[in-house]
């Protein structure tokens, strides 16, 4: 018979205003085993974990139950103070009577009565707890970080700073993501490329960062501290270690039709490309959608002017496979796409634009060299309107996000600042919802617009822009403040789009078992407490993927995602969760079922000799965990036909005791 | 305030006031804006509010053309044409409130007049 | 191809040539289109209210007629087709309404929104297909730029219309294709025309239908053409001589165009 110590939680007035502490330690002590048990304000404290030490050496404790929040809260933490008394850690369970009782209850006797139930249930499993112990396993000394923006480039940076390996794997032909299309950054306004070239240069030329660029993540298998990843490098039909950058292929091809994608389709490209005079790796890559040689096997003329013999149009696709420690996930966002809110016109007039495209139209390597020309006819834009708030905070379904998209205010200040500052003889309006502007300096920079630049700021929004054939865009809007409907000749509507996490994210996030939120951002491990590392051991996030964020944020986050995965490389051996499956091999049939479900390639299958009756043996085919890669989540103890799996600490005959204790009234 | 007005207008529109951001949209496409005293975001607002009173006694309840442009662009999903036909139906339904009666409609008749306009503005204008 | 047919009021009487082109073309077509015996007025507007049960229940005898000759129920008329789609998308989802409104009438079995309803548009588009139009046309009409007019009632609310983007909307322009003509492109088309307010305020319903015909008109458009009766009264009637456009029916453009137009 176990000696079995309960202690209820008040966490402060959170629990204790809905459950009845007292009477919740005065029912569990009645149970069979209990030997103590007490109530305290704040059981994580020092003074709440002293009281829980001090109880076990007492009463000889050789189980714990503790009534409080989340297990995800605080379990280590009550670990932790049992292990400092000798006593195994794995001998405590939580019972959360926090987040599923007094914080979804409102009935405080109901509460109550739950809270004893749930208490039992923990009892119930404690009696049959057995001490475990944590196996150690190694770290491979390499992280992956997946995208190249300013994102994955600061945290690759500062991983490689501390003397980590890390690879950087980036779909595009280059690294450097959204920040080089941007022209100024708010709210100093110092120019985009100016500060991210030279992080893009540094990655280039850091020993310890490799660039996969123009290469896309196929798999990921294994665990923190050892995950095996393939790579396909896509095939550029360039031979990267010849290829000089010089260009002469990009000005002969005479393919010259076709959109070019870093200007937003604005401008054109050719078929051999380098995407900008910056780009790193600064090599030629082939569009194998648009090369005739490709295609049809006609043309030829990149590699006859190539002086280095880089064109290879028989190159293939390369899979790669490293070893990483951990992986850094920095996939970044993308405007949504504008075909829903077509009463802005945007499908109707080229000088309809959305916010990236206007940056490109200011910036001055974009399609118009930096001057502000209207797409329609390269003229000069006199009025301008910037629409805010488009498809964001949008609870439409299946139109816009629901979510503030959180850049889009500053972005459009300093859009509309700075058109009127080369521009003086432009009027610019800004229709707004609100003006969101909490950070550093921020607010201030919006007032400027106003104040020193003469932004037109109105509170209300555009309803609908009808484009003429002089090409002026009637803008009718409302002005809230003023009461009246506004009509205003327009020479450029610009649209600040809702931004959504990039594609790729979903399709990663199952390939990392990662969890992510309906809006395909990913999840972080706690939302104040643990922001940049996912749910899932080894994975952390950095930027935009993890949900809207400006530049400096993003650079604050992906410093932090660092430090992360720095602390988890330094380490030799990581403890392994004891909680893992484990096979009696007596009883199974050799189905493979459960080597079919593991995620984590895990089970293995053996040959084994047994006893039979009658002092005869027989081979039999058996499951096999490897302890070091199990994560413990269970998958094949239910697929199991036989019963022969099970999970160490969470057993079956442990969670039917849990499950008759809450049945049993 | 009426409460009574407020949950029948509530009742009959079914639409959740409390969903409006403020944003405006509603009022920014509107195309009889210039025609109403009380604008489609203030409908919203008032019915809020509950002062309903003033919405009842005004004529911009007969001027919205139940186009539902605000009700397709709400970013919200507020459906504020729900709330002015709501508000209209509640003085329509009041006896004698009738703004358009069978009486007055020879006088408005022409020629190529669609059977359509006729019966819509009976069903709009009267109960 | 068989379907039960809602002419609507104003069909049989003002607006008797949507009605007569839709028949000759869909004859053409070959497709039957067999009149419902004994529709009743729509009522012109659905009536947002949702405690309002007796005048929705005209469209609900029209839709339960479809039901029980089991027939998809083609509509022409945009008001019409507004009010009997919103009509059947409350006796699907609005379980409070459909009760009442299953309570008042009485049918051999409560109807519950079973009937598809769908706008001539789309018996064009998903029945018969624009490919296949386009193969039976025998006159296109080439060269001719003609603005395709929504107005509001056929898009909106598109959650319950679902037939086309309503913001972006391409039915209208690919049918204006199909018979050899030349779409333009024009934002004032899912705007109101005015509609019936023409009643109350004719001097709005003008307002509203002068920027209408002025943006169809400065897009270059010859023509505009609409399914809508009141629409085609405000544009024709409500406009300044001056600049005004013909406006037609697209029923009679088709009928044009597949040489059945008398």
């Amino acid at each position: 018979m176990q000696r079995i110590g309960v202690f209820v939680c008040w966490c402060g007035s959170n629990i204790a205003a809905t459950v009845d502490v007292s009477a919740v330690s005065e029912a569990l002590s009645h149970e069979p085993g209990v030997v103590f048990s007490t109530n305290y304000q704040y059981m994580c404290s020092e003074a709440g974990q002293n009281l829980i030490k001090d109880a076990v050496r007492e009463h000889k404790l050789t189980g714990v139950v503790i009534c409080s929040c989340s297990p995800r809260m605080h379990e280590m933490t009550f670990r932790k103070a049992v292990a400092s008394t000798g006593l195994n850690p794995y001998m405590v369970e939580i019972a959360n009577i926090r987040e599923q009782c007094s914080w979804i209850h409102k009935d405080k006797a109901a509460a109550t009565e739950k809270a004893i139930i749930l208490g039992r249930a923990a009892i119930a499993k404690v009696h049959l707890n057995a001490p475990l112990t944590a196996g150690q396993s190694p770290v491979t000394k390499r992280a992956l970080v997946i995208g190249g923006g300013i994102a994955g480039i600061q945290t690759a940076l500062d991983i490689a700073d501390a003397g980590f390996e890390v690879d950087i794997v980036e779909k595009q032909p280059t690294i450097g993501g959204k920040m080089t299309q941007i022209d100024k950054t708010f709210p100093t306004l110092d120019c985009a490329a100016c500060i991210l070239t030279p992080k893009m240069v540094d990655c280039a030329q850091n020993e310890k960062i490799n660039i996969f660029a123009y290469s896309e993540v196929e798999e990921v298998k294994g665990f923190v501290g050892n995950f095996h990843v393939k790579i396909n490098k896509k095939a550029r039909y360039v031979d990267t270690t010849k290829c000089t950058g010089c260009g002469e292929c990009t000005e002969k091809c005479p393919m010259k039709k076709i959109p070019n994608e870093f200007n937003l389709g604005l401008d054109n490209r050719r078929a051999i490309y380098i995407p900008f005079a910056q780009a790193v790796p600064k090599v030629a890559t082939i569009d194998p959608d648009h090369c005739n040689m490709l295609k049809n096997g006609k043309c030829g003329l990149c590699a006859k002017v190539c002086s280095a013999g880089a064109i290879d149009y028989k190159q293939k696709d390369e899979t790669i496979e490293r070893e990483y420690g951990a992986i850094v996930v920095a996939t970044g966002y993308n405007p949504i796409k504008l075909d829903q809110y077509d009463e802005f016109a945007y499908s109707q007039s080229p000088d309809v634009v959305s916010s990236l495209e206007f940056e490109r139209l200011t910036n001055a390597a974009g399609p118009t060299g930096g001057t502000l020309l209207r797409p329609s006819d390269g003229k000069h834009p006199h009025t301008l309107v910037f629409v805010q708030c488009v498809g964001s905070r949008c609870s439409q379904e299946g139109k816009g996000k629901s979510y503030c998209s959180k850049i889009c205010c500053m972005y459009t200040a300093k859009h509309a600042m700075l058109t009127r500052e080369k521009y003086p003889d432009t009027e610019v309006y800004v229709f707004y919802i609100d003006v969101r502007s909490p950070g550093k300096n921020y607010d201030e920079f919006y007032r400027r617009a106003v104040e020193d630049y003469g932004v037109h700021y109105v509170k209300g929004m555009v309803g609908k822009v009808t484009p003429r054939s002089d090409g002026k865009l009637m803008v009718q809007a409302s002005d809230l403040l003023a009461g009246e409907q506004m009509h205003i000749e327009a020479d450029m509507v610009v649209l600040a789009a809702a931004i959504e996490p990039d594609k790729s994210a979903r399709p990663l996030a199952t390939m990392l078992t990662a969890s992510m939120d309906t809006n395909d951002f990913f999840t972080e491990a706690h939302a104040k407490l643990r922001p940049v590392e996912s749910p899932t051991a080894g994975i952390f996030l950095s930027g935009a993927c993890q949900g809207p964020k400006d530049i400096p944020d993003t650079v604050a986050q992906a410093g932090a995602a660092a430090s992360k995965v720095i602390g988890l490389l330094c380490k030799d051996q990581l403890t392994c969760n004891p909680c893992v499956a484990h096979a009696d091999q007596l009883m199974c049939n050799g189905c493979s079922s459960c080597e079919k479900v593991c995620p984590y390639g895990a089970i293995t299958y053996e040959d084994k000799e047994f006893r039979m009756p009658d002092r005869t043996t027989a081979i039999r085919r058996v499951a096999s965990v490897n302890e070091a890669v199990c994560q413990g989540c269970g998958a094949c103890t239910v697929a199991c036909p036989s019963g022969a799996m099970d999970l160490k600490g969470f057993s079956n005959s442990q969670i039917m005791a849990e499950v008759d204790a809450i049945c049993k009234m | 305030m009426n409460k009574f007005d407020k949950e029948q207008i509530l009742h009959t529109s079914g639409v959740n006031v409390l969903k409006c951001m403020r944003c405006g949209k509603c009022s920014a496409t509107c195309p009889s804006y210039d025609e109403m005293e009380y604008h489609p975001h203030q409908f919203v607002y008032m019915v809020e509010k509950g002062d309903i009173e003033k919405l009842m006694a005004s004529k911009s309840i007969y001027k919205c053309l139940s186009c539902y442009a605000c009700v397709e662009r709400c970013p919200r999903g507020v459906e504020p044409a729900k709330v002015v036909e709501a508000v209209r139906l509640q003085v329509i339904r009041r006896q004698g409130a009738n703004h358009l009666t069978p009486d007055d409609i020879p006088a408005l008749l022409d020629e190529d007049l669609p059977q359509q306009a006729i019966v819509t503005a009976m069903r709009k204008y009267s109960k | 191809m068989i379907f039960s047919y809602y002419p609507g009021c104003t069909l049989k009487n003002k607006a008797q040539d949507l009605d007569r082109y839709a028949r000759l073309s869909a004859e053409k077509l070959g497709v039957a289109l067999e009149e419902l015996e004994e529709w009743q007025c729509c009522g012109g507007a659905f009536s947002m209210g949702r405690d309002e049960i007796a005048s929705k229940l005209a469209s609900v005898r029209a839709l339960n007629a479809a039901k029980e000759q089991g027939r998809d129920l083609v509509t022409l008329c945009s008001a019409c087709h507004n009010v009997l789609k919103q009509a059947n998308d409350a006796m699907a989802n609005d379980a409070d309404f459909s009760l009442r409104a299953n309570n008042y009438m009485q049918l051999a079995a409560p109807y519950r929104g079973e009937t598809q309803v769908i706008h001539y548009l789309e018996l064009l588009r998903d029945r018969v297909g624009f490919e296949a139009l386009k193969k039976a046309v025998v006159k296109p009409l080439t060269g001719r730029k003609i603005a395709a007019y929504y107005g509001c009632l056929l898009l909106r609310p598109s959650k319950v219309m679902g037939m086309d983007n309503p913001e972006n909307p391409r039915i209208m322009e690919d049918f204006l294709r199909a018979i050899g003509a030349q779409p333009v492109t024009w934002a004032m088309r899912n705007e109101c025309c005015g509609g019936y307010a023409v009643m109350e305020d004719r001097g709005l319903a003008a307002q509203k239908s002068e920027r209408v015909m002025d943006n169809a008109r400065d897009m270059g458009a010859e023509a505009i053409v609409t399914a809508c009766p009141l629409c085609l009264y405000n544009l024709k009637k409500n406009t300044l001589k001056e600049g005004r456009l013909p406006v037609l029916y697209f029923t009679e453009l088709l009928a044009e165009a597949l040489g059945v137009k008398d």
